[in-house]
């Protein structure tokens, strides 16, 4: 493949074939050695010949194959000329991280632990087929799905003030259910305030490094040791099913001859299917704005009953992971409104933004890459320079380089249980098989990500946070 | 491998980095889901130890065999996380091209036997969807054979 090296971290695919931009990959020697290994490469390319795209194709430094547009994946799209297609976005909608800190120090809660982790894995229902403690109607459903966030905190779960401090303020405006299919809505039914399975984790991590103290005390991170809380999950069935659903009725609409990749099916962002889609993946995000507002306040209560108070227990962000928004970029020196697809990457926005709430604005926007299961994971902050390199878009996460199947055959979960015991970390799983495959080692260096994340300014380094505590789904 | 030997076998895995990838053989289509509905729900239970204690019927319209296909197992999925019914068996299954609204759609009609979700059986792995990624059905000397990719 035509690959060019413009600095150490920096690659470009040139325009050649249906390109109508170039790619632009953000990676390591090693990082892009292994994007070099499956489809990743091959998707942007394929990405950048989509109608309306701007600028370039990128790829964030924990890349690697998805269906149509790779993980790790950005692109904006026109309003007018462009697209919008859930291959772009994922078929976990707003699968994202929301991250709690506290006053609480390591060697505080040390003794209990155990006790905290057992409690929470009482209190949030995680696992394949786990129903949620809350019986919904339809009804309420699509109060969730129009409210979001704001809907759990209207039934007392947390506070407003968790509200400021969540991408979109925990609520994209422009969502409606009415074109979401009623299979979607009932797999939505039983799964709010669920944490699921798969890659999703609940954490109580500790500080283990501060790179820039200035902004980690902006977002209340101050010593080593202050114990956090992560919470990764998405929008489970509800969003599965309106991708399913939108790629079919696309398929219908459009047809795919003239695509490269079945899974790159889209359709033009103002067209009537298209601006259905928005709606409805707005519903999705919603409903998982509201699922982890939920989550983080059974485990506030849960600090509560075991510690007897939550203390200083306060959200600092809440960031998306798989999405398309419509944000307001420079291209060629014009501001103009685009529709931005994320898939598997965070958006970083740097200083003065709107979108940033007040208290962060001066200095940036949180950015949350959680690691996997059992490794570190780290808090980043937007930048300036991010708007002009990535659409103001970093990495997500550390990204797979061994199969499931792999995975199986190498761990056993049990295993893996010891070998984190030995470190002082405690797991509580809903399947041991489950734990072997999403074993530290089948994925990428997380490290690795966030340095080349920091190096080209994609989202610069503020903390370092290692589990204490983990519970999988 | 020899074409006759390899349709004895129902589905297979293969390779695959991020997901789960499968490859499901069929004397006739109405086998070739059959099985591929096998490989779906091994992925994440044990089918050989669900009793054959409840019923579903399952419908489906597609416009396509691959839309047919992505369909008719999203429902497995559907009925596992709606229904809590883990799959047993497919027991029966019947697939048509009928004419409706002017052109030809294929419609699927099948029966399956499984239980409730219980602690008796445990869920290992999750499938998010199913996708159209590098997804091909063909019929090769008479034999159908489906290759699907599943996003987990």
């Amino acid at each position: 493949m035509d690959l060019v090296r413009l600095s150490e971290y920096i690659w470009e695919m040139p325009k050649s074939g249906q390109m109508r931009v170039p790619a632009r990959i953000y990676a390591s020697s090693r990082l892009i050695e292994m994007a070099g290994r499956d489809q990743t490469l091959q998707q942007a390319k394929n990405v950048a010949c989509l109608p309306g795209i701007q600028k370039m194709s990128y790829v964030m430094p924990d890349a690697h194959q998805g269906y149509g547009f790779p993980i790790g994946g950005v692109a904006a799209f026109d309003l007018d000329e462009g697209i919008i297609s859930p291959g772009g976005v994922g078929y976990d909608i707003n699968c994202g991280v929301r991250l709690l800190r506290t006053d609480f120090k390591e060697s505080e809660i040390a003794t209990r632990k155990k006790e905290l982790l057992s409690e929470i894995f009482k209190e949030v229902p995680a696992g394949v087929g786990k129903g949620g403690v809350t019986k919904l109607s339809s009804h309420v459903l699509k109060e969730v799905l129009i409210k979001g966030a704001r809907w759990a905190v209207d039934q007392g779960y947390g506070s407003a003030e968790d509200l400021d401090r969540t991408e979109e303020g925990g609520q994209m405006k422009e969502a409606s259910f009415e074109f979401i299919s009623e299979r979607a809505l009932e797999r939505g039914v039983p799964q709010l305030g669920t944490l699921g399975a798969g890659n999703h984790f609940l954490e109580i991590q500790k500080v283990d490094e501060i790179y820039d103290e200035k902004v980690a005390r902006v977002f209340g991170i101050e010593d080593k040791d202050q114990i956090l809380v992560m919470i990764h999950c998405g929008s489970r069935g509800l969003g599965h099913q309106i991708a399913t659903d939108y790629i079919e009725l696309m398929e219908n609409e459009f047809g795919f001859k003239d695509l490269p990749d079945r899974e790159l099916i889209n359709a033009p962002f103002k067209s009537k299917l298209g601006q259905q889609y928005y709606r409805s993946m707005c519903a999705a995000v919603n409903y998982a704005f509201a699922n982890r507002q939920m989550i983080a306040h059974w485990v506030r209560s849960v600090f509560e009953k075991i510690m007897g108070e939550a203390r200083g227990m306060r959200q600092i962000y809440d960031v998306c992971h798989n999405v398309a928004k419509v944000e307001k970029h420079t291209v060629n020196g014009k501001e103009k409104l685009l529709c931005v697809h994320r898939k598997g990457a965070t958006r970083s926005f740097g200083p003065g933004r709107p979108e940033i709430p007040a208290v962060y604005r001066y200095v940036g926007q949180p950015v949350l890459i959680p690691g996997s299961m059992g490794t570190a994971s780290y808090v980043l902050v937007g930048t300036e320079e991010a708007e002009e390199l990535s659409f103001s878009s970093t990495a997500h996460g550390a990204g797979r380089v061994m199969s499931r199947n792999e995975a199986l055959r190498r761990f056993r979960g049990e295993q893996i249980r010891d070998e984190l015991a030995k470190k002082g970390i405690e797991l509580k799983a809903a399947s041991w098989k489950g734990v072997a495959e999403e074993a530290a080692a089948a994925y990428k260096d997380v490290d690795e990500v966030v340095k080349v994340s920091h190096e080209t300014g994609l989202g610069k380094l503020v903390a370092r946070l290692v589990p204490v505590g983990v519970m999988k789904g | 491998m020899n074409e006759a030997l390899k349709v004895e076998k129902k589905y297979e895995y293969l390779p695959h980095m991020a997901d789960a990838k499968f490859r499901a053989y069929g004397h006739s289509l109405e086998e070739l889901l059959a099985n591929a509905a096998s490989a779906l729900a091994s992925l994440m239970w044990d089918m050989e130890k669900v009793k054959p204690v409840r019923r579903e019927s399952i419908r489906a319209e597609a416009s396509s065999l691959e839309q047919l296909t992505v369909k008719f197992l999203t429902e497995f999925i559907y009925l596992m996380e709606v229904k809590s019914f883990l799959l047993g068996k497919v027991e029966s299954i019947k697939i048509e091209e009928v004419q409706k609204d002017g052109g030809k759609i294929y419609r699927l009609e099948a029966e399956a036997v499984g239980d409730d979700i219980s602690p008796q059986y445990e869920i290992y792995g999750q499938v998010k969807a199913i996708t159209y990624n590098e997804i091909k059905i063909e019929k090769i000397n008479g034999d159908w054979v489906l290759e699907i990719v599943v996003d987990m």
